[in-house]
C-alpha cells in the first residue's frame, strides 16, 4: 500500500522524470528542491517530535533512529558515484522501478546493473577505503 | 477532483505525501530506504554464498521487496489511471540548453533519445543506459544511501554523513551534467 502511494507520488511530481533531475542539476526550476526541502523540513519537526515524546511504534516499540557510521570517505566517494550515475540516468533506485511500472521498460536495464553495481560493490568491500 | 489528481502535483504536496510515507513506515517499525532493496535482490538471488556482504537473513526484509513492489504498481496506476498524458512541463531554460544537446523538446516525461527501445538498442544508448545504473547501484550501497535514506531519512535525522552523502550526490549529478553529458551527445 505504502510502496503503491510512493510509487504514485513519484509518478504525479514527476520526480521519476530525467527532464526534472536534468532541470534541479541545472538549477533551472524549483520544483526537485521543492518537493525535497518540503520532506526533509516536515521530516526534521516529526523526527524531532518522535525523539521528544519518545512515540511509540504500532508493536509499542520506541521509534529509534540508526545513526549511521561516522566517516567522511565513504560517504563522499560513494555519493560522488551515485550523482554520477543519478544524472546520467535520471533516476535513483527508487523511480527506477516506478518507471518499470509507469511503462518506460528500458529503465529494466538500468535496474539490472543498479543490482550489478551493488554485487560489485559487495565483492569489492573490503578493498575500498571506508 | 480527480482531474486535480491527474495534474502535476505541486511540489508542496508530493513533498508532504514523501515524509507521511517516512513516518508511516517509522510507525510500523521499518525505515524509510529504497536502495537496500539492491542489496537484498542480490542476497535473495543467492549471492551470499560467495559474498560476505550478501550473507545475510534477507528474509527480514521482505516488507521493503513488498514496497518495491507496490512502487512498480504505483507507477503503473499512475500511468492508466491518473495520467492526463501531457508533454512535461519543465524549465524553457532546461529545454534550450538539452536541445543545443540534441535533444528535442518533451513529447512525455521521458526523453525517446535515451529510454525508447530504438534508443535502447544503439550500443551508445544501451551502454549510457548500462552505466547510469552501475554508477547508482555501486554508488548508493558505498554511500550506504539513496535519495530516500540519505536526503530524506537522513537529513531528518540531522545525521552529518546524510549531508555529507548528497554533498557527494551533487558534485557528481554536476560532474555528469556538465563535463560528461555534453560529451556524450
Amino acid at each position: 500500500m505504502l510502496g503503491t502511494l510512493f510509487g504514485i507520488v513519484m509518478a504525479k511530481s514527476e520526480a521519476l522524470s530525467w527532464y526534472r533531475i536534468q532541470e534541479m542539476f541545472r538549477f533551472q526550476a524549483f520544483h526537485m528542491y521543492g518537493i525535497i526541502g518540503t520532506a526533509v523540513t516536515l521530516g526534521v519537526i516529526g523526527v524531532a517530535l518522535i525523539k521528544k515524546y519518545n512515540i511509540r511504534d504500532f508493536h509499542g516499540n520506541p521509534i529509534k533512529f540508526h545513526p549511521k557510521e561516522k566517516s567522511i570517505v565513504r560517504y563522499l566517494l560513494g555519493g560522488i558515484i551515485f550523482g554520477l550515475g543519478w544524472a546520467l540516468s535520471g533516476a535513483c533506485p527508487g523511480p527506477m522501478v516506478v518507471n518499470i511500472g509507469y511503462g518506460f521498460f528500458t529503465m529494466i536495464i538500468v535496474f539490472l546493473f543498479a543490482l550489478l553495481g551493488t554485487y560489485v560493490y559487495g565483492y569489492f568491500k573490503d578493498k575500498l577505503p571506508h | 477532483m480527480l482531474d486535480i489528481l491527474k495534474e502535476t502535483w505541486s511540489w508542496w504536496f508530493s513533498g508532504a505525501i514523501i515524509t507521511g510515507i517516512m513516518f508511516l513506515l517509522l510507525f510500523f517499525g521499518q525505515s524509510f530506504g529504497f536502495s537496500s532493496n539492491l542489496r537484498t535482490i542480490c542476497s535473495a538471488a543467492g549471492c551470499g554464498k560467495s559474498v560476505k556482504f550478501f550473507d545475510f537473513n534477507w528474509k527480514s526484509q521482505i516488507w521493503n521487496l513488498v514496497f518495491l513492489i507496490g512502487a512498480i504498481l504505483g507507477g503503473f496506476i499512475a500511468h492508466q489511471f491518473l495520467s492526463s498524458d501531457e508533454a512535461i512541463n519543465i524549465s524553457s531554460n532546461t529545454v534550450a540548453d538539452l536541445a543545443k544537446l540534441g535533444f528535442s523538446a518533451p513529447q512525455s516525461v521521458q526523453p525517446a533519445e535515451l529510454f525508447s527501445l530504438e534508443a535502447a538498442f544503439t550500443i551508445k544508448g544501451f551502454l549510457i543506459l548500462a552505466f547510469g545504473g552501475l554508477l547508482v547501484g555501486f554508488g548508493s550501497r558505498y554511500a550506504g544511501g539513496c535519495t530516500s535514506g540519505h536526503a530524506i531519512s537522513g537529513l531528518s535525522d540531522l545525521q552529518f554523513p546524510s549531508l555529507i552523502a548528497v554533498v557527494g550526490f551533487f558534485i557528481g549529478g554536476l560532474i555528469m551534467t556538465f563535463l560528461i553529458i555534453p560529451l556524450l551527445f
